[in-house]
């Protein structure tokens, strides 16, 4: 880790809990399309091997959060499957930005004393029952109130909401199609290491802008994947995960659900280029008391290939209105100087509204990503460090972390998490 | 009684309770372009809210707004979601700044305003019309009656306004 940028940034204080909370456990179910159970029971699947992974049985777990938008099952039912009795749960409305904004609040709970260790959680069958993409029932239902200013125009998906900010980076700042459709490239070759992607397949930046238009700027490729799955990530303080047998990821800083203004509807307010970590990178370099430049792995979400290049330009990992260069140049592919999205991501992995990122990047800084390396007598996973189709995914000495989470143009979480030291 | 209706198969519904949506959509009726400016700051807003985003302010009242502006983005969507929308691709959401308050309070902002690209009687577009309209095109405002007392708002080509050479468009074309 280089510390160049830190003299900025207030190191002196553990202010904000930076340090205090870790995740010690992440687990998730398959990634697939066609599924056969409910969310509940994905979520207890998911649950259950984040569990495992932390070394821990439900008498240890009384915290419970998370986040849906109709299309899940809460907390008590799934809590009480496993055997798990709550001092804290809360079912959050919402989607992507959640998972960083939930561990906030899991952090801040087992601050205020109201219980010692939070299960977050997403279940979605979001191929087979309620589609991510928004086509089928929800495509359908009645248009109600504020609703009528954009579904009544055919303005309902994401990629339909979040276009007008894509084709006004390109017209700001001459961002071209091939330099965004890099991000597919990059992510696919990181899922192709990935014996859990549901997409393997690597693709060329002439597969990406040659796949049809969905709508102006996204082709089909720039689009994410619709899969059925939950995923689980387990909050505790720092001492306590230190306990468990995977070394802990240590969060320096959270941002929950920063907003630009005028949130009812963001295009109100411009430049409409601009996203959200404008924001919230003022909070989380602060707070962590590290910049960009000492980032080793980075999360950006790729709802969209324009969403991964839109958030690393506004967080400062490149100047404004070169997003179009960083994301092109091999600096976000592993083997470059700062891989992004290194499991595929939503693009390739799987869509789990944020969830993947974290534990990915979890597994990065534990240094024992789930690839094809060989496994030794030990049990002990001897990554290769050789990034070929079908091989490593591991980045080598990753210290510290990012996650850029987006729910919309207008809205995003994030967090910074370290190597523990202790 | 909630107003309601049928609008190319979709079902819209404004509740009784929905003050300011009632009262936006019923001035599209009568084809006025009305926004709630705010009594405090004495600036205009899009869409309906109730209360003054940069002052707070929950007193209002609703002015005509001329329905004339310039393209600032745009959407074009080729892969349908809405079953309504199938037998309309390519169609385009627009969303001009209009003319009044541009740039105010701060350089940034504008009353950016939503609809789709339409003819001037209130039909879809041809796909040929959708590749002459892009980032920087005038446009002006029309309406399409969803019932008696309500209407959309959408946007068409503002014939009588000096037009940009070249409109800017998705390169890819």
């Amino acid at each position: 880790m280089t510390l160049s940028s830190v003299s900025e940034h207030e190191v002196t204080s553990n202010r904000y809990l930076r340090g205090k909370y870790s995740i010690c456990g992440v687990g998730e179910t398959t990634y697939r399309r066609g599924s056969t159970e409910s969310t509940r029971s994905l979520a207890t699947w998911a649950i259950s091997n984040a569990m495992k992974d932390a070394g821990m049985d439900s008498g240890d777990i009384d915290g419970m959060l998370s986040y849906s938008g109709n299309d899940s099952t809460f907390a008590p039912w799934v809590a009480g499957d496993l055997g798990i009795r709550l001092n804290f749960y809360m079912d959050v409305h919402g989607g992507g930005s959640s998972t960083e904004a939930l561990i906030g609040i899991a952090m801040g709970v087992i601050e205020a004393g109201m219980c010692k260790t939070v299960a977050i959680y997403r279940a979605m069958n979001g191929y087979s029952a309620v589609r991510i993409g928004g086509t089928g029932a929800r495509s359908a239902a009645p248009i109600l109130g504020d609703q009528i200013h954009h579904r009544a125009y055919g303005w309902q998906s994401a990629g339909q909401m979040f276009a007008p900010t894509f084709l006004r980076h390109m017209y700001d700042y001459g961002t071209t199609p091939e330099q965004v459709a890099a991000v597919k490239v990059a992510h696919s070759k990181h899922a192709s290491n990935n014996p859990k992607a549901f997409y393997k397949q690597r693709y060329t930046i002439e597969d990406v802008v040659s796949s049809r238009i969905i709508c102006k700027p996204l082709h089909l490729l720039d689009c994410c994947v619709e899969t059925d799955n939950a995923t689980c990530i387990i909050v505790t303080r720092t001492e306590r995960a230190r306990d468990c047998p995977n070394p802990p990821a240590v969060i320096q800083s959270v941002v929950g659900r920063c907003c630009k203004p005028r949130a009812d509807m963001h295009y109100q307010h411009g430049p409409i280029s601009t996203v959200a970590g404008h924001y919230a990178k003022d909070i989380l370099w602060s707070n962590a008391g590290l910049g960009p430049e000492d980032v080793d792995v980075t999360g950006s979400y790729d709802a969209f290939t324009f969403t991964t290049m839109l958030q690393l330009e506004d967080y400062g990992f490149c100047k404004k209105g070169e997003g179009g260069e960083y994301v092109s140049d091999g600096t976000i592919e592993l083997g470059g100087r700062r891989p992004n999205n290194t499991s595929g991501g939503h693009l390739c992995e799987g869509y789990t509204h944020g969830m993947n990122m974290v534990i990915e990047n979890t597994r990065q800084l534990r240094g024992n990503v789930d690839d094809s390396c060989p496994i030794n007598e030990d049990g002990v996973r001897e990554h290769t460090y050789n990034y070929e189709e079908g091989g490593c995914r591991q980045v080598k000495n990753v210290e510290v972390t990012a996650n850029l989470g987006w729910a919309m143009p207008g809205t995003g979480s994030a967090m910074v998490m370290a190597k523990d030291h202790k | 009684m909630p107003i309601q209706g049928d609008y190319m198969g979709m079902m819209l519904t404004i509740e009784d309770l929905d003050q300011e949506n009632r009262d936006f959509f019923k001035y599209c009726s009568k084809k006025e372009f009305r926004l709630q400016r705010g009594k405090k700051s004495g600036l205009l807003r899009y869409p309906p809210t109730t209360a003054c985003p940069w002052t707070g302010d929950r007193e209002s009242e609703w002015v005509p707004v001329e329905g004339r502006g310039t393209v600032h983005s745009y959407v074009e969507v080729h892969h349908p979601i809405q079953p309504a929308f199938k037998d309309k691709v390519p169609y385009m959401i627009i969303l001009a700044d209009l003319d009044m308050q541009k740039g105010q309070p701060t350089e940034h902002e504008a009353l950016r305003v939503a609809g789709n690209l339409m003819t001037e009687d209130g039909e879809f577009v041809s796909a040929e019309t959708i590749k002459t309209v892009g980032i920087g095109t005038r446009v002006k405002l029309i309406y399409v009656d969803v019932t008696d007392e309500f209407a959309l708002p959408h946007w068409t080509i503002d014939k009588e306004a000096e037009q940009p050479q070249k409109p800017w468009r998705y390169p890819e074309e």
